[in-house]
């Protein structure tokens, strides 16, 4: 009798627990029988226990807990797996960029071109160089354009203009990066000749990739600042173009920095505008208004499309490359992530 | 007080030159964008003439470009397959499943990889994936090559429309995901709540109240994220070895080729009406990438429109 009143309506955690080791004891036993000449993997053990796991536990949950329940248990297990399988090849490319990358990343990498270098050696100082040239030129132009845009949207923008800008705005998001770099060559070609390659073109090339990701975060942020500082500026008789310059951009300026800072991290690990209009070089070039000139992305593309006679040391280049955009753009991302923070209580204390 | 109507002309005039500006870079904007168009189609203009003898195209642009197109669109299409259930999954998991301090975390780590550059997975999917998926085509092909899509010859480096597809599923995974996660933030939380009060499992509960109000918002998600899929060029140009074939096989190594990856490959190296075709081909991925971005537009202000009404 009072086995009928204690009989489990739910699954203990304890009885999911053992469910969960016997799974995978039975992946384990299965891959150690089955295995012929290969050797056994843990994180394939794991997964082939947890598709087990799965087949024990869907059945018991059903016949101890309803069908309803064990659909419940079912779309859990299938959203953490979701998770999981999404984290392997993203854990995986993390990993490997490290690993690899470690090989060459040392001061010969940073401190010199690939000028007259076959086989080992070498550097990317040029790429770096130029990386940093191209970048700048490029915020120099959109940050300026972008954040004038989107005061213009935010605090005069009425009417059947600022629709237009908005609407251009998010056509200009989906350009396709090598959309960019083929307006940026059609643009100079016809003023410098059908060969044309330049750092500047590079430049315009990302700026138009830029300026809509300047304008959509700035316009966000000065949205954020509250009606009433305006207000109570104006009140105070400051004409507008000062309350804009004194009270609204003062007090998103954390935000406008943070979103400025994600726009350069989002263009400085583009390669195929770069491909297109700077070319690729193995010296150094400081010009950005003459003649090819490596950056970073590329270097890694070109390092790993065009391998020499030692195919390895182009490959370990190529990996320290990648290791070090992505340092870069992580760096960009915390820095962006830590001004922020730091000025989150101009906006609201 | 009596200097008061000279105090505020000035400003005025301050006023007009500031306005005057903002309005300026508004107009640069639209003007790049006519530039950005009409440069392009000024360029691509002497490649669309039939009697055009251009070297890589001798059958003319259309036949140039055509199954370009199909790989492009074949090869996103792939990638949505697989990304668009994922993302919903972590971005369920990421708001309705995670504990909220994990939650947070995980979300900033997903904006983290959304900056990943292409050139990065272009080499992860040649150098680490490629090899480590190239068995399990094999597999596939032994046991399921009866089926159309897994015929044909296995490509003996895995470099494969397939494997392209992944390589582009992982690439449009975070923002995809992060879009998800935030339509499913959006939901009413007295919704879920009254759900769960009927006595709903969490599943019944997303069921009930989360998926039908998140369902448009998911939608420009994929549509988006198909944007981004159609114009990936470094990771496509890195991985695929293409042969401007039209064909479904997924496992071969005669793959369709995508349009931004043939630019990529064979601009460096082109002159004359080659890169007049190379700029008409940009010109038709433009197209593509604006209409499949529109639509996604559309569906928000919609659903924006919609969300109002209620």
């Amino acid at each position: 009798m009072t086995t009928v009143l204690t009989r489990a309506t739910t699954l203990t955690r304890g009885t999911v627990i053992a469910l969960f080791i016997s799974g995978m004891a039975i992946s384990y036993f299965v891959a150690a029988i089955s295995r012929g000449d290969g050797e056994i993997v843990p994180l394939g053990i794991f997964a082939l226990g947890l598709v087990v796991f799965g087949m024990l536990v869907i059945p018991t949950s059903w016949v101890v807990e309803g069908r309803r329940k064990a659909i419940n248990r079912t779309m859990t297990g299938l959203v953490f797996s979701a998770f999981g399988f999404a984290l392997v090849p993203l854990v995986s490319l993390v990993w490997t960029v490290v690993t690899l990358g470690l090989a060459r990343f040392d001061g010969e990498f940073f401190g010199s071109s690939m000028r007259n270098v076959v086989g080992e050696g070498g550097g990317a100082l040029h790429a770096i160089i130029g990386t940093v040239e191209i970048t700048l030129i490029a915020a120099l132009i959109s940050i300026p354009i972008g954040l004038l845009t989107s005061v213009y949207l935010v605090e005069y923008g009425r009417g059947r203009f600022s629709k237009w800008v908005t609407t251009m705005v998010d056509v200009m998001t989906g350009i396709p990066s090598i959309v960019a770099g083929l307006f940026a060559f059609a643009l100079f070609s016809v003023f410098f000749g059908p060969g044309v390659r330049m750092g500047f073109a590079g430049a315009v090339a990302l700026s138009v990739l830029m300026i809509p990701v300047v304008v959509r975060s700035s316009e966000e942020m000065l949205r954020l600042v509250p009606n009433e500082l305006r207000e109570a500026s104006l009140a105070l008789g400051v004409p507008k173009w000062l309350t804009i310059l004194r009270v609204v951009i003062p007090t998103a300026i954390g935000g406008l920095v943070t979103g400025i800072m994600i726009a350069i991290a989002r263009v400085i690990g583009e390669t195929a505008p770069l491909l297109i209009v700077a070319g690729f070089t193995q010296s150094m070039n400081y010009n950005p208004f003459s003649e090819r000139m490596m950056t970073l992305p590329v270097f890694v593309y070109n390092s790993y499309s065009s391998q020499g006679t030692d195919a390895q040391a182009y490959i370990d280049r190529a990996w320290a490359g990648a290791l070090t955009l992505i340092v870069i753009v992580m760096v960009l991302n915390l820095g962006a992530r830590i001004v922020a923070r730091v000025f989150r209580p101009a906006g609201n204390h | 007080m009596t200097s008061a109507p000279p105090a505020t002309r000035r400003p005025r005039r301050g006023d007009r030159i500031f306005r005057g500006i903002s309005i300026g870079a508004g107009v640069v904007i639209l003007s790049v964008l006519v530039l950005v168009a009409a440069f392009l189609v000024f360029k691509a203009i002497p490649a669309l003439d039939p009697s055009a003898q251009i070297e890589s195209t001798p059958d003319g642009f259309l036949a140039f470009v055509g199954p370009l197109v199909f790989g492009t669109l074949f090869s996103a299409t792939l990638a949505l397959i697989f990304a668009t259930p994922l993302s919903i999954g972590i971005g369920l998991f990421i708001s309705h499943y995670a504990p909220r301090r994990i939650a947070s975390v995980l979300g900033y780590v997903i904006d983290l990889l959304a900056a990943i550059p292409s050139v990065v997975f272009g080499l992860w999917g040649i150098q680490v994936f490629a090899p480590f998926i190239q068995p399990v085509y094999l597999w596939l092909h032994d046991n399921l090559g009866f089926l159309p899509i897994f015929e044909g010859e296995v490509s003996g480096t895995g470099r494969t429309i397939l494997t392209v597809g992944v390589v582009l599923a992982i690439m449009i995974l975070p923002i995809m995901s992060a879009l998800a996660r935030e339509v499913f933030l959006q939901t009413p939380r007295l919704h879920e709540e009254a759900a769960l009060a009927l006595g709903a499992t969490r599943w019944e509960m997303i069921q009930m109240a989360v998926l039908p109000f998140a369902r448009s918002g998911l939608l420009s998600a994929a549509m988006l994220g198909l944007g981004r899929a159609l114009g990936e060029t470094m990771a496509v140009a890195m991985v695929l070895s293409p042969a401007a074939a039209v064909s479904f096989k997924l496992l071969t190594s005669e793959n369709p080729s995508t349009i931004a990856s043939t630019i990529a490959l064979d601009f460096p190296e082109a002159s004359g009406l080659d890169v007049n075709a190379l700029i008409a081909a940009g010109l038709v991925l433009f197209a593509i990438t604006m209409v499949v971005n529109s639509f996604a537009r559309a569906i928000v202000t919609r659903q924006r429109i919609k969300m109002g009404e209620n």
